[in-house]
C-alpha cells in the first residue's frame, strides 16, 4: 500500500510537471509571466507535498473511520459509505437505484468500480487536481486583471485620487499560491478527502472547469460544466458566468439585438447541452435504465433525507407542516437559483467574481451541504484580498464561522451520544453557521461593488458643501 | 432529551431437511397408524422440494413414527369416503412445563367441502364455516391466510418449541390465487376488512411494512404455487391484543362460546398469562389421496401459557377451574370430535405429577420430532363427566419439576452501538444438535428507517467466515417499502452462528413519530426452520431509539430559518437594486415647510 501512495505521488508529480511546461510554453514570449511561473514552481511544489502528507497521514490513522461518519463532512448524497454500499448492491445483481441509500450518478459507480481499491489515491489526486486548476485559473484571471486595469488606466477611465485602490504585481504575485493554500490546506478540505466524500470530486469538476473558461476553451468548459450539473445539478447556475465570460473576452456586448451575441449564446447552449444529454445517455446505456434520474435528482430536489448536515433544509423539513411541504421545498430551492439573473446582470462585467457568488450561493443553499462545498469557495477568498478594506465584518464573521466549526461535534455529541440536548442545539449552530456565511458573501460582495464605485467615482468623496462625505445604499 | 422508538424487523430461520411436511398442527391422533397411509398422506401435501438428507433414526424418530399431527387428522379425514360434508372439530392440548407454567393450546378446526375460487360458482350456503371469512376468502380471491395475534413473548430456552409459532404482535401473510391481477390494492383492501372483522389495527399494515418474501413463505395447502408475486407478508409487532380481538374471535365458531371447549375462553383469565397467542389459519386442503376434491380447512387455534406457580401462592397445582374458572360439561354439539390431551411424556410412572380424573385413554403421537404420550380425554363420551356432570381436570405436582429444556434450535437478537447515529444488529442462532448440521433460512425485514449497509453483513459461525449460499436482498425505499434481507446459512453442529449488519437511524418528519415516542415502540422478529418436520423461530422483537427533532417547535424552526434565509435574500437584494451615493443630509423639517409655502407663493426657495 505504501508503494503504491509512493507511485501515486510519483504520478501525481508528473501531472504538476507537465502543467507546469505547458503553462512554461505559454509564457514564453512574455518574460516577465516567465519568470513567475517558475519562481512560483518551488513553494507549490512543496505546498503539494505537505497536503499529500497530511492526507496520507490521516488516512493511515484512526481519526479516518470517525471523520468518514461525521454528518457535516459526508451526506446522504456524497458519503463513501453508500459508494461501497452502491458496490456491494451491484454485486448482489441488485440495481443500486432500487433502495434509498446510493445516490451518487452511474458514472461515478463505474469510476469506482475499477478504483475502488485505490480510493485514497483517487481523493488525494482529485484534491490536488482541484488546487492546480485553481491556482492556474487565478493565475491567468490575475494577468486579466492587471491587463484590464492597464487599459483602463490609459483610457484614463478611472478617477485621479484612486490610485491606491490599484493593483500591483507584487501584491497579486503570491495570490494564486495562497488559493491553491487555502484549498489544500483548509481543514474542511482535508476533513472531506479523508472521510472519502465524493464532494472533492465534484469540486475538482467545477475548479476544471473555471480553468478551462479561464482559458477561454469554450467546448471544454460546457463539457465540464455540464458533467458538474450532471453530478449535482446546482452548478447549472455557472452556465451564466461562464457565457458572460466568454463573451466579454470575444468583445460581443451583451445585447439582444445584437446576431452575434445570440450565435455565441446559441453555440455555447448547444455545446453545453449536447454534452448534458450525450452524458446522460451515456449513463442510460451503462445501466440499462432510468432509475438514476429520479434516484439522483429527485433526492436532490425533494429532500426525503433529513439526515442533519450544516444546511438549513434538513431540520425545517423534519418540522414542516405537510400541507406546506410542497410549497416550501419549491420555495427554497428556486432560492438557490433565482439569484443567478440579478447578479449576471449586476455583475455582468465581472463574470469571474458572478462565478465566485455562485458557487457560494449554491454551497449556502443547496440541500445537502457538506464542508466540502464551503471550502471550494472559501478558496477564492485570497483572490479578493484587495477588498479586505471595505469588508464590515470580516472579524465577527471569521469568529463566528470558527466558533461554529468547533461546536458541531461537540453538540452532535450532546444531542446524539450523551443525550444532554436535544436537536435545537445543533440546529441553533447550523443556523448561526448559515448566517455567517451569508454575511460573508454579502460582505464580499457589497465591498466589490463598493471599490467599482471608487474606482470610477474617487475614493475621497466630498459633499456638496465639501464635508468629507460617506456612502451609502440608496 | 433523545427518544426511543422501535424498529421493527423480522427475522425468519427454515430448516429444510428430509421429509418437509407442512408446518405441524395440533391435532392428536394415535400414532399407530398404516405407514403407506401417512406417506400418501405427506405426499400430497409436500411442497415438492424435498431434501433427500437421511436422518438418523435414534435421535429422530424414525419414519414410521413421524406423523406430523395435521397430517395424520388430514388422513383420518381422507379415509371418510363420504366427504362431501363440512365438519368440526375441537381439542385441547394442555401441557405442564419445566418451568412450572402450563401450557394450554386449544385448536378448532372446520372443514368446508366446497371449492368457490372455481370459475362462476357462488355460494351462498354456509353452514359450519363462517361466512364472513368466506366471504373474504371468495371477494379477495385469497388462497391460503394466515393471522396471529400474540401478546408475550415464547421463551423458547424455558419452555421449548410452542405447537405453533407466532411473533409478538400481529402477524400476516396471504397467497393470493394467480388469478388477480391487482395483487396490492386487494392486499390493501383484505386488510381493511380483516380489521374489521378481528377488531384489530391491521389497517395499519401498508406498504411500509409489507414484504414478498422470496423462499421464507410457502403454500402450507395444495398447490405448487412458488410465485412470490402473489404472496403478501407483514406483521405488527406494535399490535397490543386485548378482549376486543378475543370476542369476535370465538364468534367464528360454530357454538360460539356457549358450548364445548370455547366455554373456558373467559377473557379476563385468557389475559392474565405470560402468553397468549390467537391464530387463524385457512387454506385449501385434499379431501381425498387422489385429490378429486377440495375443501378448505379453517383452524382457529389459541395458545395460552400460565404461571400458575407465582399466582398460587407458592403451591404447584393446578385445575381447569384454575386456570380458566370454568369446567366443562359437555361437548361442542355440532363437534365431529371433542378431546382433551394432557402431556404425560415426562411423568410416565406418575412420579413428577398426580392427574385426576385418571383416564386409561392414552395417545401417542410425534410432535417436532420428538414423541410425546398424552392421556386422552374425549369429551363426547358420557363417563368423562362423571356424576357430577362436569369434567375439571386437576393436575398436583409431586417433586421440583425438571431440568431445563436446552431447544435444537434457538436464536435471539439484539442492537449492538451506542448513540443515535448508528448501530449494528446481531442476530445469533444457536445449533445445539452434537453432530448434525441444519440448513437455515434466515429472514429479516427492516423497516426503511433504519438504513441497512448490506456491505457490511458478516456471518460468523465458530469465529469463522460462513458465506450464505443464497442471498436475496431488497433495499427499502423511504416511506414506501422496509428492506427484505433472505439468507441461506448453514448451521455448523453444536455451534453459535451471529449475524451482523450495520445499520444508520434515519431523522424522520415530525409528524411520522409514533405517539409518545419517548417511550418505546416494539419490533419483532421471526425466524423459522424446518428440519423432518418444519420449525419456525422468531427472535424476540427490537427494539430501536431513532433521533428525534423537539415536537413543540415547528413554528420556531420555520420561522427562524425562513429568517435566516431572508438575511439572505434581503442583503443580496439590497446590494443588487441599491446604488452608493453619497449621504447628503436632509435638510431640517422647518426649512423644508418653509420652502414648500415658498414654492406655493412663487418666491425662491430657501437653499
Amino acid at each position: 500500500m505504501d508503494g503504491t501512495l509512493f507511485r501515486s505521488v510519483n504520478k501525481f508529480f508528473i501531472i504538476a510537471f507537465c502543467l507546469d511546461i505547458k503553462s512554461y510554453k505559454s509564457f514564453m514570449h512574455r518574460p516577465d509571466s516567465f519568470f513567475l511561473a517558475t519562481k512560483m514552481a518551488a513553494p507549490l511544489t512543496l505546498l503539494l507535498i505537505v497536503a499529500v502528507t497530511i492526507r496520507a497521514v490521516l488516512f493511515r490513522s484512526s481519526l479516518a473511520e470517525l471523520i468518514s461518519a461525521r454528518v457535516e463532512v459526508v451526506s446522504p448524497l456524497n458519503a463513501w459509505k453508500r459508494v461501497v454500499e452502491g458496490l456491494a448492491l451491484l454485486d448482489l445483481g441488485v440495481s443500486p437505484y432500487s433502495g434509498d441509500v446510493f445516490h451518487e450518478t452511474p458514472l461515478m459507480i463505474y469510476l469506482f468500480h475499477f478504483t475502488v481499491d485505490y480510493a485514497e489515491i483517487v481523493f488525494i489526486v482529485t484534491d490536488g487536481i482541484t488546487a492546480l486548476a485553481l491556482y492556474l485559473s487565478i493565475q491567468t484571471y490575475n494577468k486579466d486583471v492587471f491587463r484590464k486595469q492597464k487599459y483602463a488606466l490609459e483610457s484614463d477611465r478611472y478617477s485621479a485620487d484612486c490610485l491606491e485602490l490599484l493593483r500591483s504585481p507584487k501584491e497579486m504575485f503570491y495570490i494564486p499560491l495562497k488559493v491553491a493554500m487555502f484549498y489544500l490546506l483548509n481543514p474542511f478540505t482535508i476533513l472531506s478527502c479523508v472521510a472519502k466524500s465524493t464532494c472533492g470530486l465534484n469540486n475538482a469538476i467545477i475548479a476544471l472547469f473555471i480553468f478551462c473558461t479561464l482559458k477561454g476553451s469554450a467546448l471544454l468548459s460546457g463539457i465540464l460544466l455540464a458533467l458538474a450539473t450532471y453530478q449535482s445539478i446546482y452548478p447549472l447556475t455557472l452556465f451564466a458566468p461562464a457565457l458572460l465570460f466568454f463573451l466579454q473576452r470575444l468583445y460581443i456586448p451583451v445585447n439582444l439585438r445584437r446576431s452575434s451575441f445570440w450565435f455565441f449564446t446559441l453555440q455555447y447552449a448547444f455545446m453545453y447541452v449536447g454534452s448534458l444529454v450525450v452524458i446522460t445517455g451515456l449513463s442510460f446505456f451503462l445501466l440499462g435504465s432510468w432509475d438514476f434520474i429520479p434516484s439522483v435528482y429527485g433526492f436532490i430536489f425533494s429532500v426525503p433525507d433529513l439526515t442533519p448536515n450544516i444546511g438549513l433544509f434538513w431540520y425545517f423539513f423534519a418540522e414542516m407542516f405537510e400541507h406546506f411541504r410542497l410549497f416550501f421545498s419549491c420555495v427554497f430551492q428556486i432560492n438557490v437559483f433565482f439569484y443567478t439573473i440579478p447578479l449576471s446582470i449586476k455583475l455582468k462585467e465581472h463574470p469571474v467574481f458572478l462565478i465566485f457568488m455562485q458557487i457560494a450561493i449554491i454551497s449556502i443553499f443547496k440541500s445537502y451541504p457538506t464542508v466540502g462545498d464551503v471550502a471550494l469557495y472559501m478558496a477564492f477568498l485570497p483572490a479578493w484580498s484587495h477588498l479586505y478594506r471595505f469588508l464590515r465584518n470580516i472579524f465577527l464573521v471569521s469568529c463566528v464561522l470558527l466558533a461554529c466549526s468547533a461546536l458541531f461535534p461537540v453538540l452532535w455529541h450532546l444531542w446524539i451520544y450523551a443525550g444532554s440536548a436535544n436537536s435545537n442545539f445543533y440546529y441553533a449552530i447550523t443556523l448561526l453557521f448559515n448566517f455567517g456565511q451569508i454575511l460573508l458573501v454579502a460582505d464580499y460582495f457589497y465591498a466589490y461593488l463598493r471599490r467599482e464605485h471608487h474606482l470610477t467615482h474617487g475614493l475621497y468623496l466630498k459633499k456638496k458643501d465639501g464635508t468629507e462625505a460617506t456612502l451609502v445604499l440608496k | 432529551m433523545a427518544a426511543h422508538r422501535c424498529g421493527l424487523s423480522l427475522v425468519c430461520i427454515l430448516i429444510f431437511s428430509s421429509l418437509a411436511h407442512p408446518s405441524s398442527c395440533d391435532t392428536l391422533e394415535k400414532a399407530n397408524d398404516n405407514t403407506a397411509e401417512k406417506r400418501s398422506i405427506s405426499e400430497v401435501n409436500t411442497d415438492g422440494s424435498v431434501a433427500g438428507e437421511a436422518l438418523n433414526e435414534r435421535q429422530w424418530q424414525s419414519t414410521d413414527a413421524e406423523v406430523d399431527r395435521s397430517d395424520s387428522t388430514t388422513h383420518s379425514e381422507a379415509l371418510t369416503p363420504a366427504a362431501a360434508r363440512d365438519e368440526f372439530q375441537e381439542e385441547l392440548v394442555i401441557r405442564p412445563l419445566h418451568s412450572g407454567d402450563i401450557y394450554a393450546s386449544f385448536q378448532f378446526r372446520t372443514l368446508w367441502d366446497t371449492d368457490f375460487l372455481q370459475e362462476g360458482q357462488k355460494v351462498s350456503h354456509y353452514r359450519l364455516f363462517p361466512k364472513s371469512l368466506g366471504q373474504v376468502l371468495s371477494k379477495f380471491s385469497v388462497r391460503e391466510l394466515h393471522i396471529s395475534f400474540t401478546q408475550g413473548f415464547w421463551r423458547t430456552m424455558q419452555w421449548g418449541q410452542p405447537f405453533i409459532p407466532s411473533p409478538p404482535g400481529a402477524e400476516l401473510w396471504v397467497w393470493f390465487h394467480d388469478t388477480v391481477s391487482d395483487v396490492d390494492g386487494n392486499w390493501k383492501e383484505l386488510t381493511n376488512v380483516l380489521s374489521g372483522i378481528f377488531c384489530a389495527s391491521l389497517n395499519f399494515i401498508d406498504l411500509t411494512n409489507t414484504v414478498q418474501p422470496s423462499a421464507s413463505f410457502k403454500p402450507l395447502g395444495l398447490g405448487n404455487a412458488t410465485d412470490h408475486r402473489f404472496l403478501r407478508y407483514a406483521t405488527l409487532p406494535r399490535e397490543i391484543v386485548c378482549t376486543e380481538n378475543l370476542t369476535p374471535w370465538k364468534k367464528l365458531l360454530p357454538c360460539g362460546s356457549k358450548a364445548g371447549l370455547a366455554v373456558l375462553m373467559k377473557s379476563e383469565k385468557l389475559f392474565h398469562s405470560s402468553f397468549h397467542s390467537q391464530a387463524v389459519h385457512i387454506r385449501p386442503i385434499c379431501q381425498d389421496e387422489q385429490c378429486s376434491s377440495k375443501a378448505w380447512e379453517l383452524r382457529q387455534t389459541l395458545n395460552v401459557v400460565f404461571d400458575l406457580h407465582t399466582s398460587g401462592q407458592g403451591k404447584k397445582e393446578w385445575s381447569l377451574f384454575k386456570m380458566f374458572s370454568r369446567t366443562l360439561t359437555e361437548a361442542c354439539p355440532l363437534a365431529s370430535s371433542s378431546k382433551v390431551y394432557v402431556d404425560i411424556t415426562d411423568n410416565p410412572e406418575g412420579e413428577l405429577f398426580e392427574l385426576s380424573p385418571a383416564t386409561p385413554l392414552l395417545g401417542q403421537a410425534v410432535v417436532l420430532g420428538d414423541r410425546r404420550t398424552y392421556s386422552v380425554y374425549d369429551l363426547s363420551r358420557a363417563e368423562t363427566f362423571g356424576q357430577l356432570r362436569s369434567f375439571n381436570l386437576l393436575l398436583r405436582w409431586k417433586g421440583d419439576s425438571g431440568d431445563m429444556l436446552r431447544p435444537l434450535l434457538h436464536a435471539e437478537r439484539y442492537v449492538a452501538g451506542f448513540g443515535l447515529q448508528t448501530g449494528e444488529i446481531h442476530t445469533v442462532i444457536y445449533n445445539n444438535h452434537p453432530y448434525r448440521a441444519f440448513p437455515v433460512l434466515l429472514m429479516d425485514s427492516v423497516p426503511w428507517y433504519l438504513q441497512l449497509y448490506i456491505h457490511t453483513l458478516t456471518v460468523t459461525s465458530k469465529s469463522r467466515d460462513n458465506k450464505p449460499s443464497y442471498i436475496h436482498y431488497q433495499p427499502a425505499k423511504d416511506r414506501h417499502r422496509p428492506h427484505l434481507l433472505e439468507m441461506l446459512i448453514q448451521l455448523p453442529p453444536h455451534s453459535m452462528t451471529e449475524v451482523t449488519v450495520q445499520f444508520e437511524r434515519a431523522l424522520l418528519k415530525w409528524t411520522e413519530y409514533t405517539p409518545d415516542p419517548n417511550h418505546d415502540l416494539t419490533s419483532i422478529v421471526p425466524v423459522k426452520e424446518e428440519s423432518s418436520y418444519f420449525v419456525r423461530v422468531y427472535t424476540e422483537p427490537l427494539l430501536v431509539n431513532l433521533p428525534t427533532p423537539d415536537f413543540s417547535m415547528p413554528y420556531n424552526v420555520i420561522c427562524l430559518t425562513c429568517t435566516v434565509v431572508a438575511v439572505g435574500y434581503g442583503s443580496f437584494y439590497n446590494l443588487l437594486t441599491r446604488t452608493f451615493q453619497v449621504d447628503e443630509p436632509s435638510p431640517p423639517l422647518s426649512k423644508r415647510l418653509a420652502n414648500l409655502i415658498r414654492r406655493m407663493r412663487g418666491v425662491p426657495l430657501l437653499t
